[in-house]
């Protein structure tokens, strides 16, 4: 069976374009699948971005900007439109930029694909239009019996169902361009990563149906009752994989954003591919970690299930937390920057808006997202930080300072690449990544030190001042709050000038017409392998080494420190 | 490059790079030690998670909490009946829409047995300043043993979102010195 009988109508002309820069042949029905989901996605975040700000605004007391009806309201907004829908998006473009541009192929059935992006598109309205109408205030994880109305569910089924045709058009393209021979030997890593990526999107968004879709009836009162625990566990088998999707994705990026602006190609393919393959091993697991101070799951349950699989899964990404920066150095070094253990970092494009979002996405999520990820997943230490806004500072870690500063980033290459324009303020876009991602760092860290001090997530009102019974936290979590509040606005700042640049270049850049010279060049190798070092002979990673080494012993120590704050609390068995 | 297909067609035949093996042995090893230090705090640390739980009708549970704070009651405080179980028994605190019900009185040092349930939507129960903090489901009854180890007014607040008047959710416990000589009689006796 062909994937074409898979698919059902295909057709089998395809119109190509050549990249003047990469001499990748782009079919242009993929390209126009690329720009409406980054379009689409741009805007959720917009949306989104814009609903994050009034929540910190609202929880920096001194300013306590919402009330509280519009809080819970948009807080529920906040984190359908860019946890799920500004990312999602993003990842169905990089898909099909993963599939049919990198493999030189034709994308299966576009017009299947227009299908599952106007099911998205919808699905993602209707899910928006349930939370502004206000009775649907029940949060990104929407715990029964808390109840929402039909079309809030209804619309996240839409939007997932889209997302889930989006992935078998990824599939079906692999399919076609093996069959069509488009490209020898393997696929390219990055296409390696966004494939685990599509392969756990696809369990999530099943394990999403089966909890959803009777969640849904039991909105529309065809279902009695949804048993608020066992909505947890299947839940978090969408919630937190999901997110693994993006971590995936995100580390195809960096591979790829490595590759285009400095040559790099990966240390050993057999250790990255393996590294991203863990992921689809093992990552699911890690969602037992929301669990863990659930009354009625056992301790052995939650070991196994937080525990060394999910290290394994870890160890994935601190395999991808030595290969992305060793690949650096290692081309770097080959481009010339030879001198000392670190010139190859300094002379590195820090101009270079995606390669700063890059490399900040990288720092950031292993520093901040990964040691307090693996933290919070350890069975005694969740106790400390469940449900205080620790979590969300973890997740900022990861989603934010991770994965939409790493996307962000690919933009700055999409730009003039898919949408062929030059990239408009240029200026601007250089200092953009910093802005965005030093907001999103202060706002996890602050968020972590305000949840180790006890301070609630999803609250309005820290001082209790509407409570029968008083309680004050302390003056730190008073300051914490308020820094989280000034990194919300520069982190703001970062987004605002990011709309503004991708929305101005979109409409308003310049046309890239034969032999332009971009603003922000690739890499001169551009899309033809440069360099022949890698696994043919041990390139000495000096710089590499210190880094990681900085790295481990930050995690050792913060890890321990955790256990420290855990002993001194009243004994609990 | 990692956006074109490997240079060599096999890549599961590359070798691996020394700093790469290196790496990896000390990640793997690591999470070996995590791994194994969760299950050992179960032997030399006092502070893991209770597994034992029951289901219970949320009306049963409101009746048991109500039928504890009728017996032990020793004052009031703002409506609420402030309760002093006998030290080392069973206490029950109930959480809904919006308090923590009722307010407990507890000595220090003494373990307890502290039932936890909701009666109507998911709760968070967090412990102020100590920051204990536990998920508390409707139908499902948890019990805590809980050993206060300092003395003083503690507040309970609600970490899980459950509607408009999430904010206003709080509850308190008092924790009170015991009195030395009754310590000491309750060490001989074993407790
Ligand atoms: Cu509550």
């Amino acid at each position: 069976m062909t994937a074409e009988t898979v698919i059902g109508a295909v057709p089998a002309q395809a119109e190509f374009r050549t990249c003047q820069y990469t001499g990748l042949k782009v079919d242009t029905a993929a390209q126009a699948l690329i720009k409406a989901n980054a379009v689409a996605a741009v805007v959720f975040l917009a949306i989104g971005g814009l609903m994050g700000l009034l929540v910190a605004l609202t929880r920096w007391p001194a300013v306590h900007l919402l009330p509280a009806d519009w809080f819970y309201l948009i807080l529920t907004g906040h984190g359908a439109n860019v946890l799920l829908f500004w990312i999602i998006f993003f990842e169905m473009a990089v898909l099909y930029f993963a599939s049919a541009i990198l493999l030189n192929s034709r994308l299966a059935a576009p017009k299947l694909a227009w299908v599952g992006f106007v099911m998205m598109v919808v699905g993602a309205i209707a899910t928006n239009v349930a939370v502004l109408q206000g009775d649907s205030s029940v949060m990104f994880t929407s715990y029964p019996p808390m109840k929402a109305q039909p079309h809030f569910y209804l619309g996240l089924i839409l939007f997932a169902v889209g997302a889930l045709i989006g992935c078998a058009i990824f599939f079906a393209t692999l399919a076609i361009a093996k069959e069509e021979k488009t490209y020898e030997g393997s696929i390219p890593l990055v296409t390696f990563g966004a494939l685990t990526a599509a392969i756990i999107a696809v369990f999530t968004i099943a394990s999403g149906a089966i909890i959803l879709i009777p969640t849904w009836l039991w909105s529309l009162g065809l279902i009695n009752d949804i048993d608020p625990l066992m909505y947890k566990v299947v839940w978090w088998a969408m919630g937190h994989s999901s997110q693994q999707i993006n971590v995936s994705a995100h580390v195809s990026l960096w591979y790829l954003t490595a590759a285009l602006l400095v040559g790099a190609k990966p240390l050993s393919e057999k250790v990255s591919r393996t590294a991203f393959f863990m992921y689809i091993l093992f990552l699911q697991l890690a969602s037992a970690h929301h669990l863990l101070a659930d009354p009625a799951l056992d301790a052995s349950w939650k070991i196994v299930n937080t525990s060394y699989m999910m290290y394994l899964a870890v160890l994935g990404s601190m395999v991808h937390g030595l290969t992305v920066p060793g690949a650096i150095e290692s081309a770097q070094r080959k481009n010339g920057y030879n001198r000392g253990v670190f010139e190859w970092l300094r002379k590195s494009p820090w101009g270079h808006p995606a390669w700063a979002g890059m490399f900040l996405s990288l720092v950031f999520f292993g520093f901040i997202g990964g040691i307090s990820g693996v933290v919070l997943g350890t069975e005694q230490l969740n106790v400390l930080m469940h449900n205080t806004i620790y979590v969300p500072g973890h997740f900022h870690g990861t989603v934010v300072a991770g994965t939409t500063l790493a996307f962000m980033g690919a933009t700055y290459l999409v730009l003039p690449l898919v949408f062929e324009r030059e990239i408009l303020f240029p200026k601007l876009a250089k200092i953009q990544p910093y802005l965005f991602g030093i907001g999103a760092a202060g706002i996890s860290l602050f968020m972590m030190g305000a949840g180790t001090l006890g301070v609630p997530r999803r609250h309005w009102d820290i001082t209790f001042s509407d409570a029968n019974l008083s309680f004050a936290h302390s003056a730190g979590a008073f300051l914490m709050m308020g820094l989280n509040g000034i990194f919300a606005i520069i982190a703001a700042i970062g987004g605002i000038l990011f709309i503004l640049v991708v929305v101005g270049t979109v409409f308003f850049g310049e046309k890239i017409k034969a032999g332009h010279k971009l603003t922000f060049p690739l890499h001169s190798g551009g899309g033809a392998a440069v360099s022949h070092y890698g696994s043919e002979k041990a390139p000495k990673l000096p710089g590499t080494i210190i880094l990681v080494m900085i790295f481990f012993v930050c995690f050792v120590l913060y890890y321990f420190i955790n256990w420290k704050y855990l002993s001194e609390l009243w004994l609990f068995r | 490059m990692a956006v074109t297909p490997p240079e060599q067609r096999i890549w599961w035949n590359e070798p691996i790079e020394r700093v790469e093996l290196v790496w990896i042995v000390i990640a793997f090893l690591w999470g070996l030690f995590m791994f194994g230090f969760m299950i050992a705090w179960h032997f030399i640390g006092q502070q893991n998670l209770s597994k034992e739980a029951y289901r219970i009708a949320p009306s049963a549970y409101e009746a048991k909490v109500d039928e504890f704070a009728k017996k032990f009651t020793v004052r009031e405080e703002q409506g609420i009946p402030v309760v002093k179980p006998k030290p080392g028994t069973d206490v029950y605190l109930l959480g809904r829409l919006w308090q923590w019900w009722p307010i407990l009185e507890l000595e220090k040092g003494v373990s307890y047995r502290i039932h936890l349930s909701s009666i109507d939507w998911q709760h968070g129960f967090s412990l102020q300043p100590v920051n204990i903090n536990i998920s508390v489901h409707p139908g499902y009854e948890h019990v805590i043993s809980l050993t206060p180890t300092q003395s003083g007014e503690f507040g309970i607040i609600c970490n899980e979102f459950c509607g408009i008047g999430h904010h206003t959710m709080t509850g308190k416990i008092y924790v009170t010195e015991q009195k030395r000589a009754e310590a000491e009689q309750r060490l001989a006796g074993g407790r």
